[in-house]
């Protein structure tokens, strides 16, 4: 298992020192820098201080070791639009955009789960066909689209949930707001959650149903009929223990598309959150935002695929064979 | 759309003609009316939008053909004021909803039809040329796949459309929009053709015609294109399908976010994006239209690479 | 009659398919008395397995019991709701399936799946179980059950997991093991060892068993009786000997002649021409009449039933050859 790990955390380095590499190529590609931080007035000589003061004349693999170090311990720059550092304008907002992603994570494993089981216990059910159907719609359904119409109907028509921002959020320490503390946080919370949820609910909830009837046509499980176990023991201990396993894996990595339907989510109904600011940072060519939007979006789908990983083992009796 | 489009397909059509009578598929797509109501709808849709300019009732982005009196008619009705009537009614300029839809899915369709054949040639390529070379070639290609399937399309166009931004100077940039898009998109989307042509490839490499082939000195180019490119035609088409239906909501996605084509030349998703202001003061119709075309043109061709998938039933995941 | 456990009167079982209905199962009639192993042989397709999934109540949807009665221990059991069908599954019947690596749950451990099942028929608590588990895998075999009674079924081998099927069939002491079979999927060399622990076990305990299998090695090894299913109908019912050393319907002729191991006083061994037909392609009257060497007008007219054969009690067979041999 460690050995495992270990490679495991090896193939992550090299996939971070890659993103990496892609985002410090972007200060290469994409204009001047010096243009970006000095005025059209500054001299020749100005320019190529600065040039030398930050580095610039150094050879490439140097210049990337030193963007790597700096990255290491959160410094991505100063922002060419909000001439603030890049790293304390993300820690502002990143409370905003997790809390979202969480609520967002749950309320798509619960229900796909759920409704995963449920269409395929319930195989010919009208019930089960109805939400086949819908979940249908919901694949194809585009996110910005699903929360323009949630905006409609419950905002606009409905008057039920605010349309846009965070509500009254509630600073518990000096890194992290939330909105879960205040009614008009949680009101607020609703209509972005389901919007981002959705599309991962429907991908959970077809992916369970499938599994499911693949479990539930297993030799295993006809010999658990044949030995006249209980049909709640056969469905929800011996077949969903099973569908789960598969289902980790994929929906482990659904929640690092999560993160970045966010963008999309964000903008849809002015989230304060890291995606709004990417989507600004790509409009006003912000290289130093993109960049670290970059590298700290590779590291969540990192940090996510150890973890399904490690969890993986954790559930899997067969992985953990060397034990014995 | 159409040039690159027969360039992809001609030397697939023999196989093409012989899978669907294999398949017996007009057999399976008479017996399921959902299918045949997408066809439909996704052919009117396309005919729609290839014959804008012949059919839509006005010429939505020609200043000098609007009329300010006419801005915010609700549909179905006359406008208060000059009496002109609009089938959807008009935008905050007095613009056709109706005519503007036409164009934007002509925008969406030739955006989603170029990101897709621009995806299908490279992916297509470079699975080849990993499955017919493999060794460093095959694992750089797949290493790279690997990487960047990991992440969601829509980020890595997103990171592909800002850098082109950089690199293009400003002036040239709403020109250039459509291009970068249907590039990005395109590179966004070519792994799943690579992994499948690939796997094909490396089976079919190792069978005695292809060995025999080989020992006749036959060029590798002609023993691709001749004999391992028409085993995954079925594939390439399901993915090509799928593939649109993506491309299509990519598009509008990155259009409604403000980084896809410029508002001149509004795609659906730009057209939504300018409709989503004035969701609040009542005028639905601007932004809800629009909406209802994608989600049915979204909808429909998923649901014509679902069924081609299960009719033609190539090993897909 | 009060030496038979189970009887199939007439037992028929349909799939129905898009535009017609296939008849899987045409009118079976068996008994199986108690103590007893009752082989069922036949071709794959034959309707065996089918058989044995009807009997505990297990047949795959679509398919269906369209006719005929099935009745265990003087109770019917063919049209019981589903929640009295469970209580006799594993506590009347238990069941043994082809391929022990399938059939264990991968991810729950031996002890689980086998307390589970006693609890479920057995009123015992949590430790009794425990205790009996260890006893269930001691009887069939497993060298230091208490200690592997923790293992997961991948730290088995396959004869060792088969072993563990057994018992788990076992677990709720049931009268009647429907084994299908329970050797296919095992070496050579565990077979026989499977076998033995079938037949002990069951002589021990009184049970009785429906032995599934198309190697009639097996059968002519363990079982009493023996039941020739062909193209979804009893060919021949009979003791094992008789059936084996001098069969009567000529398709049981024609397989014990495929047989070299069985078979001594024959030089050569034959073959029967042709295959089983498929289930949409059953040919009027008897349906072995394209195969058979002695066929004659009746037996393209009408089907025969289970007759009794004069000269060998116990002996019944499906053939008209019969019949007129007792009509003259």
């Amino acid at each position: 298992m460690l050995a495992m790990l270990i490679r495991r955390l090896i193939q992550s380095i090299v996939v971070m020192l890659v993103v990496a590499f892609i985002a410090f190529s972007l200060f290469q590609f994409v204009g001047d820098p010096i243009n970006n931080m000095v005025g059209q007035e500054a001299s020749a000589q100005e320019r190529a201080e600065l040039r030398e003061r930050l580095g610039l004349n150094d050879p490439i693999p140097i210049q990337f070791m030193r963007f790597v170090g700096n990255a290491a311990q959160g410094n991505f720059g100063i922002s060419y639009r909000m001439a603030r550092p890049v790293s304390a304008v993300i820690a502002e907002r990143l409370p905003a955009t997790l809390e979202l992603a969480m609520i967002s994570a749950f309320f798509a494993l619960s229900m796909g789960i759920g409704l995963g089981v449920y269409t395929a216990l319930k195989r010919s059910g009208v019930l089960s066909n109805f939400i086949m159907t819908v979940s249908l719609i919901g694949v194809s359904l585009p996110t910005f689209l699903i929360g323009i119409l949630l905006i409609y109907i419950f905002a606009v028509e409905l008057r039920w949930l605010p349309s846009f921002g965070r509500g009254q959020v509630v600073r518990i320490s000096d890194w992290w707001t939330t909105g879960l503390l205040t009614p008009s946080g949680r009101a607020s919370l609703i209509l972005p959650a389901i919007t981002l949820g959705l599309f991962q609910l429907t991908l959970i909830m077809r992916l369970v149903r499938a599994e499911m009837l693949e479990v539930l046509r297993t030799d295993y499980i006809k010999f658990a009929r044949a030995r006249g176990l209980a049909q709640r023991s056969i469905h929800f201990h011996h077949a969903l223990k099973n569908t789960l396993l598969p289902v980790i894996t994929i929906t482990g990595l659904q929640l690092g598309t999560i993160i970045a339907f966010a963008i999309i989510t964000e903008t849809v109904f002015q989230w304060p959150g890291v995606g709004l600011l990417f989507i600004n940072a790509i409009r006003f060519v912000d290289v130093p935002m993109m960049s670290a939007y970059l590298v700290l979006i590779a590291l969540v789908f990192v940090v996510i695929n150890l973890i399904v990983d490690v969890l993986y083992f954790v559930v899997d009796p067969r992985l953990r064979a060397t034990k014995h | 759309m159409t040039t690159e489009q027969t360039a992809g397909d001609q030397p697939l059509r023999p196989s093409l003609w012989r899978r669907i009578l294999d398949s017996d598929l007009l057999y399976s797509f008479l017996r399921k009316p959902v299918v045949i109501v997408s066809f439909v709808l996704t052919v009117i849709i396309v005919l729609a939008a290839v014959l804008a300019p012949w059919i839509a009732p006005h010429t939505p982005f020609d200043p000098a053909s609007l009329n300010l009196m006419n801005g915010f008619t609700p549909p179905f009705s006359a406008n208060e004021f000059t009496g002109d009537t609009f089938i959807l009614g008009t935008d905050s300029q007095g613009r056709d909803v109706f005519s503007a839809i036409l164009y934007g899915a002509r925008i969406s369709l030739l955006v989603g039809f170029s990101a897709v054949a621009f995806a299908m040639i490279l992916g297509v390529g470079l699975g080849l040329l990993a499955g017919y070379k493999g060794g460093w070639v095959d694992s750089l290609i797949m290493r790279v796949a690997d990487v960047q399937l990991s992440f969601p399309a829509i980020l890595v166009a997103l990171m592909i459309f800002g850098v082109m931004r950089g690199v293009i100077p400003p002036q040239q940039q709403d020109q250039m929009a459509i291009y970068v898009l249907i590039l990005a998109i395109g590179l966004s989307d070519w792994v799943q053709y690579a992994r499948t042509v690939r796997s094909s490839t490396m089976a079919e490499k190792n069978k005695e015609y292809v060995q025999a082939a080989r020992l006749f000195s036959v060029p590798a180019h002609r023993i691709l294109l001749k004999h391992i490119l028409p085993n995954v035609t079925g594939p390439i088409l399901v993915i090509a399908t799928i593939g649109l239906a993506l491309a299509i909501i990519l598009e509008s996605t990155l259009s409604f976010l403000g980084v896809g084509v410029p508002a001149t030349q509004p795609s659906l998703g730009t057209l939504i994006r300018i409709g989503q202001d004035y969701l609040f003061s009542g005028e639905w119709w601007i932004t809800i239209f629009p909406g209802l075309t994608l989600l049915v043109l979204a909808l429909s061709v998923n649901l014509l690479g679902d069924w081609l998938r299960d009719a033609l039933n190539p090993k897909l995941r | 009659m009060n030496d038979v456990l189970l009887s199939v009167r007439d037992l028929v079982v349909e799939f129905p398919k898009r535009d017609k209905v296939l008849t899987a199962l045409d009118h079976i009639n068996l008994e199986v008395r108690r103590g007893e192993i009752l082989g069922m042989v036949g071709e794959s397709g034959a309707g065996k397995s089918l058989t044995g999934a009807a009997i505990i109540g297990l047949l795959e949807p679509p398919g269906r019991i369209a006719h005929g009665e099935i009745v265990l221990d003087g109770q019917r059991i063919d049209n019981l709701p589903y929640g009295q069908m469970r209580r006799i599954r594993g506590r009347k019947i238990g069941m043994v399936f082809q391929d022990p690596l399938t059939s264990l749950n991968p991810i729950l451990t031996i002890a689980e799946q086998l307390i589970e099942t006693i609890r479920t028929h057995l009123p015992m608590n949590e430790k009794q179980a425990r205790e009996r588990a260890v006893e269930l895998l001691e009887e069939v075999g497993i060298p230091a059950a208490r200690r592997r009674l923790d293992d997961y079924p991948h730290h088995f081998s396959g004869g060792m997991r088969q072993r563990v099927v057994i018992a788990l069939a076992l677990a709720g002491e049931p009268d009647l093991i429907i084994a299908d079979e329970p050797t296919t999927a095992l070496d050579v060399s565990v077979q026989a060892q499977i076998i033995d622990v079938l037949k002990r076990l069951c002589r021990d305990r009184g049970a009785s068993v429906i032995l599934v299998t198309h190697d009639m090695g097996v059968i002519a090894e363990a079982a009493d009786r023996v039941a020739v299913l062909y193209a979804g109908r009893v060919a021949e019912i009979g003791p094992v000997r008789q059936v084996v050393k001098d069969p009567s319907h000529p398709y049981t002729v024609g397989l014990m002649g495929s047989i070299p191991s069985v078979v001594h006083d024959i030089d050569r061994l034959t073959q029967i021409p042709g295959s089983m037909p498929r289930l949409d392609n059953i040919p009027q009257g008897c349906a072995f009449n394209p195969r058979c060497s002695q066929v004659h007008d009746r037996c393209y007219r009408d089907r025969p039933n289970l007759i009794a054969v004069e000269s060998k009690p116990d002996n019944q067979v499906a053939c008209w050859l019969f019949d007129e041999r007792a009509s003259s």
